[in-house]
């Protein structure tokens, strides 16, 4: 596991006996990202690119620096190829809009899956209704796994998209995207992954993982809120149409036309996050300075403490693989006859953070045959005390509840 | 300690053992109310007779709060006139300073202003953000009393 001595002295939020167990939802940022962003809005700050005086010149370089850092963290073969947004939202319904209202028809087949995130579902939704494309769905096994062979039979030369979590927010399960890719690009599909869970947690490569287009965001790997990226392989960003339209994404602008400025550019219409990139940049330091691999295995000792702690818990159902392969740190609890909700105000007691309710996956919760899931979701400065505090927590409410 | 305010004992009876549960044979008026951010849901369905809610059901899903208050309610409103009902209900409101020009004092001299087992739900008041679990049957009665059987209220 990590060593915590010093690393926790860097979330002063987490003083205080706060366990936070909600960086599913938006991680925490350490001192050094804060100091960055400060230091920054003291000394160089202004709006970037075309202002030709020293600030804006100094502004320009640390939004283009933090580019290039969040492509070198991915694995990208080019900056160019990373196209700032306001987060993994925008990010997806850019690809669904840019890409879905341009490619796709009547006839067309748009294939998700069934543990998605609202923000990787309604967004091909609202495509699928303005298009006339069909939107469906890869079901999960019993084991909370996509079902690869079901998926395999879906394919045809008229699907066009395939968009997949690349670790499910609920469960997380985190499926083979490669294999996917492969065989969505057999049939001449396009392939979206939402990483936002997955790339905070876990080392990826961008080019190995064999997306087309691949969304993420600042506020869940340590970073501030208001930026995402989306990341493109560069003739997939050449197929998409601009989402919005204002300044710096032009190349040219007439009364009744305009040219679109080269990629990156020309999707990042407005001032974009300045601060929030400068942000981004020093918690992509903060995480390689730990090193992705160690992250990783953190979650995965907690969540195989978890697992385990958890398992003894009279009346306690866990939602979501029981195994620790292709798993991330999240781990989603049903207790009988006590609601999610409960569970939550009980555990904030205790000064345990969870999230309580559907987690923005409606779809999956039906599957499931639940209302309401309670999740804990780990992260870098959680430590074995955070669980033991979990279980206390949920010991106390099955006695308030009589259980 | 807050928590045994809050998870008082008559609550978790109408949790464990809800009240009026179910749906009815002669629907009058009814409604569904569902809280987006949670997802708890509750369908209100009403018998009424002139001006008397002779029978309530109460069917959904939710929290314990959201579900007993419900279900307190149904034994509150069932037999009582439009004007009781919504003397109880503006009661309701003000115990859980819903309302913040209605002060909330218990006077057994007012129709309806004694709330019995709702009363239990005061400690609600201390986690301002399940106040909404513990209206939601209320609104969504409200909206039921209405009229009609096609109603829907987010809150």
């Amino acid at each position: 596991m990590i060593d915590l001595t010093h690393l926790k002295a860097d979330f002063p939020v987490l003083e205080n006996g706060v366990h936070f167990l909600d960086s599913g939802a938006s991680s925490q940022q350490p001192i050094p990202v804060l100091e960055a962003m400060d230091r920054f809005a003291r000394t160089s700050y202004a709006n970037v690119h075309r202002g030709a005086y020293k600030l804006s010149i100094a502004s320009t370089e640390a939004y283009e620096a933090a580019r290039v850092r969040v492509s070198e963290f991915i694995g990208s073969a080019d900056p160019s190829q990373v196209v700032f947004t306001r987060g993994t939202t925008t990010a997806l319904n850019m690809v669904a809009s840019g890409w879905g209202m341009e490619h796709l028809g009547e006839g067309d087949r748009i294939i998700a899956t069934e543990i998605e995130h609202h923000s990787n579902l309604v967004p091909w939704q609202m495509v699928a209704k303005r298009t006339g494309a069909t939107l469906e769905h890869i079901p999960m096994t019993d084991d909370f796994r996509l079902d690869f062979d079901a998926f395999e039979s879906m394919l045809g030369p008229d699907v066009k998209i395939v968009t997949m979590t690349g670790m499910s927010n609920v469960l997380g399960t985190i499926p083979p995207v490669r294999k996917f890719a492969d065989l969505a690009h057999g049939v001449g599909a396009r392939l979206v992954v939402d990483a936002a869970q997955l790339v905070p947690h876990a080392p990826v490569n961008v080019e190995e993982m064999g997306a087309d287009f691949v969304a993420f965001s600042g506020h869940k790997m340590l970073g501030p809120t208001g930026i995402g990226i989306l990341w493109g392989k560069m003739e997939a960003l050449e197929e998409m149409e601009p989402f919005e339209g204002g300044g710096e994404m032009i190349s040219n602008v007439t009364l009744h036309d305009a040219t679109w400025a080269p990629i990156p550019t020309r999707f990042e219409a407005g001032t974009p996050p300045i601060i929030e990139a400068v942000g981004l940049h020093a918690a992509i330091d903060y995480l390689e300075s730990i090193g992705m691999d160690k992250v990783f295995a953190h979650d995965r000792e907690l969540t195989a403490i978890a697992l385990e702690r958890l398992g003894d818990v009279p009346g306690l159902t866990l939602q979501g693989p029981a195994d620790l392969d292709n798993r991330g740190g999240v781990v989603s609890m049903v207790m009988d006859g006590v609601h999610a909700h409960d569970l939550a105000t009980i555990l904030d007691e205790g000064g345990v953070s969870v999230r309580a309710g559907h987690h923005c996956a409606k779809p999956l919760m039906q599957r499931m045959g639940v209302a309401a899931t309670a999740r804990a979701s780990f992260y870098v400065y959680n430590e074995e005390a955070d669980i033991d505090a979990l279980v206390s927590g949920l010991r106390t409410a099955r006695e308030l509840f009589g259980m | 300690m807050a928590l045994q305010d809050l998870y008082r004992e008559v609550i978790l009876d109408h949790y464990k053992n809800p009240r009026n549960r179910g749906r009815l044979e002669k629907v009058d008026a009814s409604a569904e109310g569902v809280n987006p951010m949670c997802g708890d849901e509750i369908t209100i369905e009403l018998t009424i007779k002139g001006d008397t809610v002779v029978d309530v059901a109460v069917d959904g899903h939710g929290c314990s709060i959201s579900q007993s208050s419900a279900s307190m309610m149904t034994d509150a409103i069932k037999g009582k006139s439009r004007a009781e009902i919504e003397e109880i209900t503006s009661r309701f409101r003000a115990m859980m300073s819903l309302d913040e020009d209605t002060a909330f004092e218990l006077d057994p001299e007012r129709p309806g202003a004694v709330l019995g087992d709702i009363e239990a739900l005061q400690g609600v008041r201390q986690y301002p953000v399940r106040i909404k679990c513990a209206s939601l049957g209320w609104t969504t009665l409200a909206e039921a009393l209405k009229g009609g059987t096609d109603n829907t209220i987010s809150v």
